[in-house]
């Protein structure tokens, strides 16, 4: 047995985890998939006192439809690559959720695990940046909203107060001529990025390009926008020159922390040739799109 | 410090199991200690490695991130549940021929994984079984007689 000892408290409704949570405050975690929170555990980098262990809390878990889409934080990178939803409205998770570890840990891994663990080099918080999505924060006396940019503070480190839990998350849908691309380098299959990047772009009705977002993970202490670099293609038409422009703007904004594996230098090249190909791809899956619309 | 115990009823290859445990058990800790099922082996202890990987609820899952705890009332696969009796499954058989494993450690991960990704992937290609295999390390690194194995099982499942 590796962990310390802990209590271990089994939180049936929403209600009971929440209330468990005001009560200890810092002392208590959550316990969702505990795909990063058990082995920082078996390492006795965390020792919680006290887990509350909401898996059982099946309203947290899943995909709901509406003007946005609505994903439960206990839903499973399993039921979100099974998700036809998913896979029409925000291919770019589709097209991320491969690269998340193995189907092991994808199996019991969930997404507002993952984000509330805010760990810079995974790919979902570059998504939701990127996405311009919302974090819904509650706690037993409060219920607010925060967008993904002020959700993520810092390595680890989140908006969420020590009486809160991230329950669900919304992402806003595309406007009409968008495409997306999401591309990482790691050293094998299901390892952490050392660079990944997701890129959206969305073509006027002008055919020129209307918005753009342009996030990377595994490159900064946070995901990471890279503004100018997004700014410096609007109203352009999307081509190479524009593009490598564009990375090379990202590039000089980043300040990349480097590893064993991979340099400072080394991640900054890799993110520009990342975002040159993502930006790249997106702008053509933005024409595709409003091709099929017209 | 506490050393509460919890009561869990967990089924097990199909046989259930009543125990009671420490919250901080692990779950690969208590197949192997509790219920004396060594076929699930320890590798890293913290995800990285698969050789703990079992079925949880019909889906592979690292047991080593995962509390004993969490598992009442809930459904575990291990290795020890592949074979009929004497009868190797078309995986075991194959790995057994193709000469899959050199040591053994990360084979019933491999196994467990493996079981599952062909019972969804029923024709696969190469580049598909490798990446299904990223998820376990195999130090002895004989991925190749893995990959044989495992398309020679699925040529076989195939009929």
């Amino acid at each position: 047995m590796k962990p310390a000892s802990f209590k271990y408290i089994l939180a049936r409704t929403l209600d009971d985890a929440l209330a468990a949570k005001t009560e200890h405050g810092d002392e208590a975690r959550f316990l969702a998939g505990g795909q990063s929170l058990v082995p920082t555990m078996n390492f006795r980098l965390a020792q919680p006192a006290i887990l509350i262990d909401i898996n059982p809390i099946a309203a947290l878990s899943g995909v709901r439809d509406g003007a946005s889409i609505r994903i439960g934080a206990l839903t499973r990178y399993r039921m979100l690559e099974a998700d036809p939803l998913i896979a029409a409205r925000q291919p770019i998770l589709r097209e991320a959720l491969p690269h998340i570890a193995h189907p092991q840990i994808r199996n019991r891994g969930t997404l507002g695990g993952n984000l509330a663990h805010a760990d810079p080099a995974s790919e979902m918080p570059a998504i939701m940046l990127a996405l311009g999505a919302r974090m819904r924060l509650q706690s037993a006396a409060n219920d607010r909203w925060v967008d993904a940019n002020d959700f993520f503070v810092s390595a680890m480190e989140t908006a969420l107060r020590p009486d809160e839990m991230l329950t669900e998350i919304d992402i806003p849908d595309s406007p009409p001529g968008t495409g997306t691309c999401f591309m990482e380098v790691a050293r094998r299959q299901g390892d952490f990025a050392q660079a990944g990047v997701a890129a959206i772009v969305t073509l006027g009705a002008d055919g020129k390009c209307g918005g753009v977002r342009l996030a990377f993970c595994g490159v900064a202490e946070r995901p990471f926008h890279a503004d100018a670099a997004a700014q410096s293609l609007i109203g352009g038409d999307g081509s190479d020159d524009s593009f490598r422009q564009a990375a090379e703007l990202a590039m000089a904004a980043l300040n990349p922390p480097g590893s064993t594996h991979a340099s400072a230098g080394y991640q900054r090249h890799l993110a520009g040739v990342l975002a040159r190909r993502a930006l790249t791809t997106a702008h053509a899956r933005a024409t595709t799109e409003v091709r099929r619309d017209h | 410090m506490t050393t509460e115990r919890h009561a869990i009823s967990v089924t097990v290859n199909g046989v259930r199991h009543d125990k009671t445990v420490e919250a901080r058990m692990l779950l690969s800790d208590f197949i192997r200690h509790e219920l004396l099922l060594s076929g699930t082996h320890v590798g890293c202890e913290h995800g990285v490695c698969g050789a703990c990987t079992i079925w949880f609820d019909g889906f592979p899952a690292r047991s080593c991130l995962m509390f004993a705890v969490q598992a009442d009332g809930h459904d575990i696969a291990t290795v020890e549940g592949l074979a009929d009796n004497d009868k190797l499954s078309p995986l075991q058989q194959a790995m057994h021929e193709a000469h899959g494993l050199q040591c053994g450690y990360c084979t019933p991960g491999i196994l467990m994984t493996m079981s599952h990704f062909l019972a969804s992937n029923p024709a696969p290609d190469e580049q598909a079984v490798r990446e299904a295999l990223s998820g376990n390390l195999c130090r002895c690194t004989g991925y190749q007689h893995i990959v044989d194995a495992v398309l020679l099982a699925a040529e076989r499942m195939r009929g």
